[in-house]
Formats: structure tokens, C-alpha cells, sequence
């Protein structure tokens, strides 16, 4: 039995981003990064990195900005902000979370970790930088030919330097992940964590990372899990 | 020179997926690096790509790279001085 709580979450999928599990945002668009650089303006981010992102990275990246709000261990603007700690808590964009200790700014960056997971791993980015290959390789691309890339995104943005795991399964493994986040929390090592699936590969990208704190009202099992990534809106 | 430093900056927002800037917003002498444009290690890569894939140069030596890629115009001097006439 879970100690651990999930307190916010994010879904991106399919034109589509919802927080906590209401719609926020709705667009068209012909790309997946059209889409991705749709909810960056809709969202108002300043972080000009952001377009030399592969497209996992970017989906990874909007998915926390969306689930904190762009708040450095959720205590204040990412970019230009309040040091760790020391501002009034930031309000998150989006909607309110489900109780936890988000956004009070309580976190050091030890203390926060990342465990993401997917099926395609880099696939996607693999593909284009293969293509270079046969004229100039580019070293923008193959820097992002690892899945475990979009996690280095998230941490420079938010400052995290907690423990971090990219996992490639079939599918969304929601009890191993519930498991392996679980000890993390367990045994010390993090104190809150963002866990959940960040995939793309051509046309489809699909995002669902919940934020996972010692406190908070819905439990964090893998039935929630997975009742949080197949939220449709 | 004046036209080599417009298409160069063209060059480098789209090669370097600068979308934020415009051509205007680079200065001629601003430096590319650290305190100017903030590039970094893998833009200094990319900018070799757009040497060769461009203008057909190619750095003789990597110690000339801080020089070459200081500014727009250390990099139009650059092309000007290695393109075949």
C-alpha cells in the first residue's frame, strides 16, 4: 500500500491538453510540433530552447510546464524567478491541484525525481537525424537521439537533481512504475516525483505525467495511474 | 560584405532554430557566444554544418572556430577570405 499521493496531473495527447483531468487546451494542428508550439505561445512560456528541442523533448517539457505551472521546485517562475524557496508560492497555470504540497516552494533539488517511460523511445528523433547521415549529420539532432534526453530538458528547466529513470515498455506499465517511483519515496531518496508516459513517433504524441507528493487526497496506486492516462476529455 | 551578414543571419536562425529572433535583432559585431546570442557547444557545431553546407568551407583547424564564430562579421570575413573566386 501506497504512502504517496498524486496531486496534480497532465495529459497531452491528440490536439488535446488537460489538467487534473479538465480540458485546458484545444488545437489543430498539421504536425505534432505545430501542435507542441501552439501550447507553448498558448501558454505564455518564454524559453527560447525550446524550439531546439526534438519533439519527445518538447512534449516532455510542456507536459511539466502544465503540471507545475513553470515553477522551479514548485516554488516560483522557472525563468527569472524567485530563488528555490525563498517567494510567495507561484500560482500554476492551469487548474488547481488535489491537495500535496505543490507549489509552496518546499522542495530542494535533491529532493525531486523524474521517472518517465515510453514505447518508442528516441524512435522518433532517430529517424530524422538518420536522414542527415547521407549528407551532413546534425549535431543538433543526435544530441536527442537518447529518450532519456527529455528528463536532462525538464531538470535544466526546473533545477531538479533528484533521482531519474527512462523506462521503454510495450505499454504503459502503471504498477511497475507505481512500484519503482514507490521505493524511490520509500527509502528517502526523493521526497516528490514526477512520474508517468512521454512517447511521440510521427504523427502521434501522448503525454500523461502525474505529480507524486507524501501528501495529498488521491492515492497513488496504479489503478489511478492508469485511470489518469486514459483520460480523454 | 553588407548582404553576406543578412544572409548569414537568416542562415543561422533557421539553422540553429532561433525562432524567436529576427534577422534585425542580430547586431554585425554582437558576440554569438556566452554574453551575445548565448549559443552554445552544439550551436558551434551546427554553425560548422552551415559552413560546409552553404558555402562549401570548411575549418582548417578547430583552434580557428572562437575566432571565426565570435561575431556575424568574424564569420562573413571568414567566408569572404575562403571562397573560391
Amino acid at each position: 500500500m501506497s504512502n504517496a499521493f498524486i496531486t496534480r496531473s497532465c495529459v497531452i495527447r491528440g490536439g488535446k491538453v488537460l489538467a487534473n483531468g479538465r480540458l485546458l487546451h484545444e488545437m489543430a494542428a498539421d504536425t505534432p510540433k505545430a501542435f507542441l508550439e501552439g501550447v507553448y505561445a498558448a501558454e505564455g512560456i518564454s524559453y527560447p530552447k525550446f524550439y531546439k528541442m526534438d519533439t519527445l523533448s518538447q512534449l516532455g517539457f510542456l507536459a511539466t510546464e502544465v503540471l507545475l505551472g513553470g515553477s522551479p521546485l514548485f516554488g516560483g517562475p522557472a525563468a527569472g524567478g524567485s530563488p528555490p524557496g525563498s517567494g510567495a508560492p507561484a500560482p500554476a497555470r492551469g487548474l488547481p491541484g488535489v491537495g500535496g504540497a505543490a507549489f509552496a516552494g518546499a522542495y530542494g533539488p535533491e529532493d525531486v525525481g523524474l521517472v518517465l517511460c515510453n514505447a518508442n523511445a528516441s524512435l522518433d528523433t532517430d529517424r530524422r537525424y538518420f536522414k542527415t547521415v547521407s549528407d551532413m549529420p546534425s549535431p543538433a539532432l543526435f544530441v536527442y537521439t537518447l529518450p532519456n534526453i527529455v528528463i536532462g530538458e525538464i531538470c535544466i528547466r526546473h533545477g531538479f537533481k533528484g533521482e531519474n529513470a527512462f523506462f521503454v515498455f510495450k505499454e504503459f506499465d502503471t504498477t511497475f512504475i507505481q512500484q519503482y517511483v514507490d521505493g524511490l519515496l520509500d527509502e528517502g531518496a526523493i521526497q516528490a516525483c514526477i512520474c508517468g508516459w512521454v512517447d511521440v513517433l510521427g504523427a502521434t504524441y501522448d503525454a500523461a505525467l502525474a505529480l507524486v507528493e507524501k501528501t495529498g487526497e488521491q492515492s497513488f496506486t496504479a489503478d489511478n495511474l492508469n485511470k489518469m492516462y486514459t483520460w480523454t476529455s | 560584405m553588407d548582404q553576406l551578414m543578412a544572409d548569414l543571419k537568416r542562415q543561422i536562425i533557421a539553422q540553429l532554430n532561433l525562432k524567436d529572433l529576427q534577422p534585425e535583432n542580430i547586431g554585425d559585431d554582437e558576440p554569438l557566444f556566452v554574453e551575445g546570442l548565448g549559443l552554445d557547444s552544439i550551436d558551434a557545431l551546427e554553425l560548422i554544418v552551415l559552413l560546409q553546407q552553404e558555402y562549401k568551407i570548411r575549418l582548417a583547424s578547430a583552434e580557428e572556430g572562437p575566432n571565426v564564430f565570435r561575431t556575424v562579421r568574424t564569420m562573413a570575413q571568414y567566408i569572404k577570405d575562403h571562397q573560391k573566386a
